[in-house]
């Protein structure tokens, strides 16, 4: 025997998807807001929640989750290191044989002195190198000194790679992923 | 130019040092902050203000993950040494240009792009090659093994120098 649908609840299914659009947009606000940064006040929650229509517990919730999902990967204080003077920025390019490059890559990764460290595709002729990691350091002298232990510890003397010390920083801010409508910051 | 050391006291660096990652989700974070680090709420926000201002900080808050948040690209353009600033101008005025460097070599600027998606990020680049007159190096990440900037900072290396 069917139960009769309750009057005004005939299409749950249009209702449901109209909260969610609404919803999905109050979110994606949200992670515009949070792209550049939280309010320095007593309650950044709450003052994020009155911008995008959503309730301060709402926001927290929707962070929680973000971090659980991993798309957020850390929450805290984004460091401009070079302004602290950590300036020996260094990205060492590597053209290791595709076979290699992902247990080359591995074994970089361990290592405390490298913060970044990604396989990225060779364009031919004019790029011939395929594994990238950076060294951060306060001496340029010794980026050199750990990269040459590097090198030595993981075998890496017959490896073609170049160094690319940083200059100047013409930018360095967070990414700005989330979709923009017209009327809102591009936030560059 | 950057700062010196010296202007960061123990508050400052035991903020850095405790909170480039898990900052406390609840409503008051800063007043959480505060109490672990025997601090006041207001003295927490005071000071992560002037570490703003003095672009130390870059912002207080999320580091999204780059391949779940959408799109984003790193690329590389070689331009006469001379105009390099001229360049790097032009640049920045793309949007979703998060990081701009000039490094030591042909290729001499680096930058990331980021967007909601592939398609933008591929005609953004495609229209800047044609403003700066350059083929663009388009090196997206394949395979990540290791990315965490929220490194600890070397403080006493940094009173040496």
């Amino acid at each position: 025997m069917t139960t009769p649908m309750p009057l005004g609840l005939e299409s749950p299914l249009a209702l449901e998807s109209a909260c969610q659009l609404s919803e999905s947009d109050a979110h994606r606000r949200l992670r515009v807001l949070l792209e550049q940064g939280l309010p320095l006040t007593p309650r950044p929650w709450q003052v994020l929640a009155e911008r995008c229509g959503l309730e301060e517990a709402e926001v927290m919730a929707c962070v929680r989750r973000w971090q659980e999902e991993t798309l957020i990967k850390r929450l805290g204080l984004v460091v401009r290191h070079r302004r602290l003077g950590i300036d020996a920025n260094a990205m060492v390019v590597w053209n290791v044989p595709d076979d290699q490059v992902a247990r080359v890559g591995q074994s970089l990764a361990q290592e405390s002195v490298v913060t970044l460290c990604y396989r990225r595709p060779r364009r031919l002729p004019e790029w011939p190198f395929n594994l990238f990691c950076m060294i951060h350091g306060v001496q340029r002298e010794q980026v050199l000194a750990q990269l040459e232990l590097l090198v030595h510890r993981h075998g890496l003397a017959e490896i073609d790679h170049q160094v690319l010390f940083s200059q100047h920083a013409y930018r360095q801010c967070g990414g700005r992923y989330a979709p923009r409508r017209s009327d809102e910051h591009p936030g560059a | 130019m950057h700062c010196q050391s010296q202007d960061f006291d123990t508050l400052d660096r035991r903020l850095i040092d405790c909170y480039q990652r898990d900052l406390p989700v609840c409503s008051r974070p800063f007043h959480a902050m505060a109490e672990r680090l025997g601090a006041s709420e207001e003295q927490v926000i005071e000071r992560l203000q002037r570490l703003e201002t003095l672009g130390v900080l870059s912002r207080v808050g999320p580091v999204f993950d780059h391949a779940l948040a959408g799109a984003s690209l790193l690329a590389a353009v070689a331009v006469p040494e001379e105009q390099r600033d001229a360049f790097a101008e032009l640049i920045n005025q793309v949007p979703g240009v998060n990081h701009n460097y000039a490094r030591e070599h042909h290729y001499n600027l680096w930058f990331v792009m980021t967007a909601a998606e592939e398609r933008s990020l591929d005609e953004r680049l495609t229209q800047l090659e044609t403003t700066l007159g350059r083929t663009i190096l388009r090196l997206p990440m394949l395979e990540s093994f290791h990315i965490d900037l929220a490194f600890a900072i070397p403080w006493a290396e940094l009173e040496g120098i």
